[in-house]
């Protein structure tokens, strides 16, 4: 059972208070989108064995979303950031290529 | 035989006897004992039967990786199937009753399953694959009812347990798990930095080995050592002592749950949970779980009367039993050589110890020789000989792969094994630590270059002691510390061959409680089961309720053998929580009868329970399905409330109605993404019905938008899925648009809703005292406004699910019941009755009202239930909008909304029934529809449903088959508004 910081509460949270919501930064395609670009919006998820970025919600708390980034192999977390971004805060990517040099985001 | 000596027993108090009962004999033991040592104390070494064969079983372990003295325990409530004796605490009174048997524990039918599997290898490695197979037919009616009598353990008791669980979560700096000299040693270095300790251990008491193992630490006898460091312990504020208390997962980040068995050795406590799990969230994890002997696999080793060399050592010096007079020790280390010791000064003959090596020198093997035991190298057990207890072993010498030479017979009534130990590494392993080969111990232990990680990525858990691999006392405490006689390197041994073949009766047991044999391991590998996962599978080697924890390396070293390839090559099983069976009530914890799931209640509650209400679990809520008036039945209350709301007025509690405030000055805009349909230019004091989609096209929620103010509206879900929907909501929000200015709140809770539906709706609330203007005029279908309506404030919704003149009252959720009861007694004159969700549903079906999760299964979209109108073909973009330009969403031949009218008016289309294109008698048949809704219609007078229908909508006139068992119901597809088509009534 993960513990993962909520970045607006400030507190480390039990997996049980948090609902997940799969991969992070999808770009969502509407009307006008190629049937191509709609199903990888729709269908297609990242499955990484390592790094990956995922969306998370502090349900039985703030109720806020928030991003996480972590190791799916090692369960390493590299830290928490708001979900109202389009790309993972520098500090992290930092911090990911510190320990891992050979990841590219 | 086994028995009790005059004196001695570490763990039990003589002052204290207790009495039991085994099979309804009356017994005798000690306090301190444990069920399996009280046994063996009053000479019970026949203890059940196997799983397959059902030949008889003794006990074979002390501890928990007994695989064969498995019992019912207990009585009425508290009686629990599949104890193992060993780890049950003796109290008294205690009823225990073998198991996998019949008729009874001596003389037993299945036996023959034995004999017969000598003749012909029905049980052999995948059996159930093989045999059983034909005819068909046979297996409803011969083969199941066969296995499942002849199969399974004990049975479950269905009486209510009577006994309280609990939860209890603890967060620590360090977590120790075992009490054994090297846990004792961790936890005792870690509270001197000042961490807060938790140590557990699962037995009653601390020391692990070390009790019986005789070293000296610090210049004293282990027993002495371990009982000052206790003293100590007790006087560590930062460190805690859980005994009782077994490890029984290890999960992410340092999470391990703790199963304490807290009054099983005292039933019925007062004031005490039987079992508490502990929910540790620990900084650093030490696992200090021990070690596992391995018993070696000989020809018939599984008779009553063979036992690990480590648990005759235990009976001896923990509780003072001998389990046998004439003894054999069969081994392939030195560690084996202290039984022999103990079972010599407990004044039991040993008749020789068997040593698969060839040369024995160490210092044990000289202390046994010294007492005149006669050590015999190179030399193994050919066959063990005996029926319901070992007689005779026939001995033979060693040479490679076959045994010969001179034959002899030495007769015993115990055989004690040792084929080494088995560092007990599951915990580790249940988070990801990796483990390596020690070929020269031949065990797997952990690699601690691979250990499981938690949140920073670095270990998260260690190894200690002999869970790490390091044996002996030395190692663990120090060499300077300890004095213990050395020891000399073991030798692997798996498998010793019997003289003659497996059809004379000998077979050689790897997975003592699933019956698998060495036979089967190798059948298994022949057959090209070559992965140890697939083998485990086909073989059920590992899989019974002990896990393997004998079995395991025996079974993989054989599959090894057989495969021509190295141990480590060929792979562990996957260990998995719990390390030992845990109770259902430890999980369950408080989480059961009224507290198994909180129960949300309106402000009426009260007043429909005490007003007849039979209720109806509708999400987290309890709803009246209908108010019973007296002596009618659920069917008669119904049609009452159906059709008095019909003629005359009902009224709703629709409380649980999802309320949803969107507010902001982008309100608009949202809801105009959310909905299917433009909700933005929805003016202030009119209702709106919406639809919501996901992603994929698909319907997920309706309900009625209510603007409330030029940036804020209502928004209703339904009952189930008002925190569904707001999480949606929210997740858009936050996630897509948060570049938005729109709040949203859930305010399901702070208001009760009522509906008033019927002709007489209107003069009920006009009779109650309301001063806002509810005249057709003023107040027009699909208006707001809001007022005070019998002394109470509310919103008044003329909204209509019924399909009658309505009104849905709204107020704060305090005024519910005043406003509730004021209706109820203003409406009396008018025959009021409140009417339940049944009388709702049917209602709202008259009128073709779609219901989500009856009409919509996550793959119907608006337009198959032809609300398309509810789409908005002007909006560039709302949720689902894109998915719905999807060729399959657009095809033709997708299932669509019908009404169904049956050919006989009384006959009730089955809920679900599906349609066939063409019926068919004794071949499969096509559906093209099921039945999402279906009634009698009170008012109607005939029965009435809504179907899906591939191309229903213009299917209209068509008539349908329902196969239903031997009948056929047929049925005209029809419009599913079947009750006042023109929509008139509730516009007067």
């Amino acid at each position: 059972m993960l513990l993962l910081l909520c970045p607006y509460c400030d507190v480390l949270v039990e997996e049980t208070e948090l609902t997940p919501g799969g991969e992070a930064h999808l770009t969502r395609f509407g009307p006008g989108s190629s049937d191509l670009d709609f199903q990888n919006y729709l269908f297609t998820r990242k499955n990484p064995k390592g790094i990956h970025f995922e969306r998370w919600r502090h349900t039985f708390g703030c109720g806020k979303w928030f991003h996480v980034a972590r190791c799916t192999v090692t369960l390493e977390v590299f830290g928490s950031y708001s979900a109202q971004t389009l790309r993972p805060p520098e500090e992290i990517l930092d911090r990911i290529r510190a320990k891992r040099p050979d990841w590219e985001y | 035989m086994a028995h009790r000596l005059p004196i001695g027993g570490l763990a039990i108090d003589r002052s204290q006897p207790l009495n039991f009962t085994f099979n309804g004999e009356s017994l005798q033991g000690f306090q301190g004992d444990t069920l399996a040592s009280a046994l063996l104390a009053n000479g019970k070494t026949l203890v059940g039967r196997s799983f397959k064969y059902h030949r008889p079983r003794g006990i074979m372990a002390s501890g928990a990786e007994e695989p064969n003295a498995l019992m019912g325990v207990g009585q009425g409530g508290r009686f629990e199937p599949n104890q193992r004796a060993t780890t049950t605490e003796l109290y008294d009174g205690l009823s225990a009753a073998s198991q996998n048997h019949w008729p009874s524990l001596e003389t037993d039918v299945g036996a023959l399953n034995a004999w017969v599997a000598d003749k012909v290898p029905v049980f052999s490695a995948g059996f159930y694959y093989k045999t059983f197979l034909f005819p068909r037919v046979a297996w409803k009616h011969v083969y199941e009812p066969f296995i499942r009598k002849a199969a399974g353990l004990g049975k479950a008791t269905s009486a209510p347990d009577p006994d309280t669980y609990e939860h209890f979560h603890a967060h620590v700096d360090m977590l120790v798990i075992g009490g054994g000299i090297a846990g004792i040693k961790a936890a005792r270095e870690a509270s001197e930095t000042g961490a807060e300790v938790l140590l557990v251990e699962q037995t009653a008491h601390l020391g692990g080995r070390a009790l019986v193992d005789g070293e000296r630490i610090d210049g004293q006898d282990a027993v002495d050592w371990v009982s000052s460091q206790e003293a100590d312990i007790a006087g560590i504020p930062n460190l805690k002592l859980r005994t009782r208390a077994m490890a029984a997962g290890v999960y992410d980040h340092g999470y391990v749950m703790v199963y304490e068995r807290v009054s099983d050795h005292v039933p019925g406590a007062k004031g005490a949970p039987r079992h508490r799990l502990w929910r540790v969230r620990a900084g650093q994890i030490v696992i200090a779980t021990g070690a596992i002997e391995r018993p070696l696999t000989f020809a018939n080793n599984d008779m009553p009367g063979v036992m690990l060399a480590s648990a005759v050592r235990d009976y001896i010096g923990l509780y003072g039993v001998v389990p046998g007079q004439k003894a054999v020790v069969y081994a392939n280390n030195d560690d084996a050589y202290r039984t022999a010791l103990a079972l010599a000064d407990a004044g039991a003959t040993v008749q020789a110890v068997l040593d698969v090596r060839t040369e024995v020198t160490g210092a044990l093997p000289e202390a046994v020789r010294a007492k005149g035991i006669l050590v015999q190298p190179g030399r193994g057990i050919a066959k063990a000989k005996g029926g319901k207890h070992v007689v005779e072993v026939v001995t033979g010498a060693l040479n490679g792969d076959t045994i010969g030479g001179r034959e002899e017979h030495l007769f015993c009534d115990l055989i004690a094994t040792s084929g080494g130990w088995s560092p007990v590494v599951h915990l580790w392993s249940h988070c990801g630590g990796k483990l390596i080969w020690d070929a020269d111990r031949a065990m797997f232990r952990p690699d601690a270059d691979r250990p499981p990680t938690g949140a920073d990525g670095q270990a998260m858990a260690r190894m200690t002691g002999a869970a790490n691999g390091d044996l002996t006392a030395a190692e663990i405490i120090g060499a300077d510390q300890v004095e213990a006689p050395s020891e000399s390197p073991m030798a692997a041994h798996w498998f010793t061959p019997s003289v003659g073949t497996y059809r004379h009766g000998t077979k050689h047991f790897v997975d003592f409680q699933n019956d698998v044999t060495a036979a089967d391991v190798r059948l298994a590998a022949r057959e090209g089961y070559e992965s140890v996962e697939h083998t485990k599978r086909y073989t059920t080697l590992g899989m019974a309720t002990d896990q393997g924890k004998t079995s395991n390396i025996n079974g993989l070293a054989l599959l090894a053998e057989q495969l021509g390839a190295d141990i480590p090559d060929v792979g562990t099983t996957t260990f998995r929580p719990p390390y030992t069976p845990i109770s259902m009530g430890a999980i369950t914890g408080s989480a059961k009868g009224p507290l198994f799931k909180a129960i949300r209640q309106t402000p009426m509650h009260g007043w429909n329970e005490a007003n007849g209400a039979d209720w109806e679990p509708v999400g987290d809520w309890y709803r009246p399905y209908c108010y019973l008036r007296g002596r009618e039945d659920r069917h008669a209350a119904v049609t009452r409330e159906v059709l008095n709301a019909r003629r005359a007025v009902g009224m709703l509690d629709a409380s649980t109605l999802g309320k949803i405030v969107v507010k902001g000055p982008d309100a608009g805009k949202f809801l105009d993404l959310i909905y299917t349909n433009m909700m933005s230019n929805l003016k202030e004091g009119r209702c709106r019905y919406g639809l919501m989609c996901t992603e994929n096209g698909f319907l997920f929620d309706d309900g009625v938008v209510v603007r409330t103010g030029p940036d804020e509206f209502l928004c209703h879900a339904t009952s189930g899925g008002s925190d569904r929907v707001h999480a949606w909501m929210e997740e858009w929000l936050q996630t897509e648009w948060w570049d938005m200015k729109v709040w949203t709140a859930n305010v399901t809770d702070q208001w009760a809703q009522i509906a008033v539906a019927g002709p007489n709706a209107r003069t009920v609330l006009e009779s109650a005292g309301c001063d806002a203007d509810l005249s057709a005029g003023a107040l027009k279908f699909m208006d707001y406004v809001e007022g005070t309506l019998a002394g109470c404030p509310v919103r008044i919704f003329r909204i209509s699910f019924s399909g009658e003149l309505s009104y849905e009252i709204a107020t704060p959720a305090g005024y519910g019941l005043q406003l509730w009861e004021a209706l109820y007694a203003a409406g009396e004159p008018q025959g009021i009755m409140p009417y339940g969700t049944e009388a709702l549903h049917i209602m709202r079906a008259e009128k073709g009202f779609i219901m989500i999760g009856d009409e919509t299964d996550g793959t119907v979209t608006p337009q198959d239930l032809d609300l398309g109108w509810a789409v908005s073909k002007k909006k560039s973009d709302f949720i689902g909008k894109r998915a719905q330009e999807r060729p399959d969403l657009v095809r033709r031949g997708r299932k669509q909304l019908v009404g169904l009218r049956t050919e006989d008016p009384k006959t009730v289309l089955p809920d679900g029934a599906h349609a066939v294109k063409r019926v068919r008698e004794h071949a499969k048949m096509t559906t093209i529809g099921h039945v999402t809704s279906t009634y009698f219609s009170p008012t109607l007078g005939h029965s009435i449903a809504m179907a899906l229908v591939e191309d229903g909508l213009s299917r209209q006139g068509e008539w349908l088959d329902f196969p239903d068992g031997k009948t056929i119901i047929r049925a005209e597809i029809v419009d599913p508004v079947f009750y006042d088509p023109k929509g008139e009534k509730p516009n007067v």
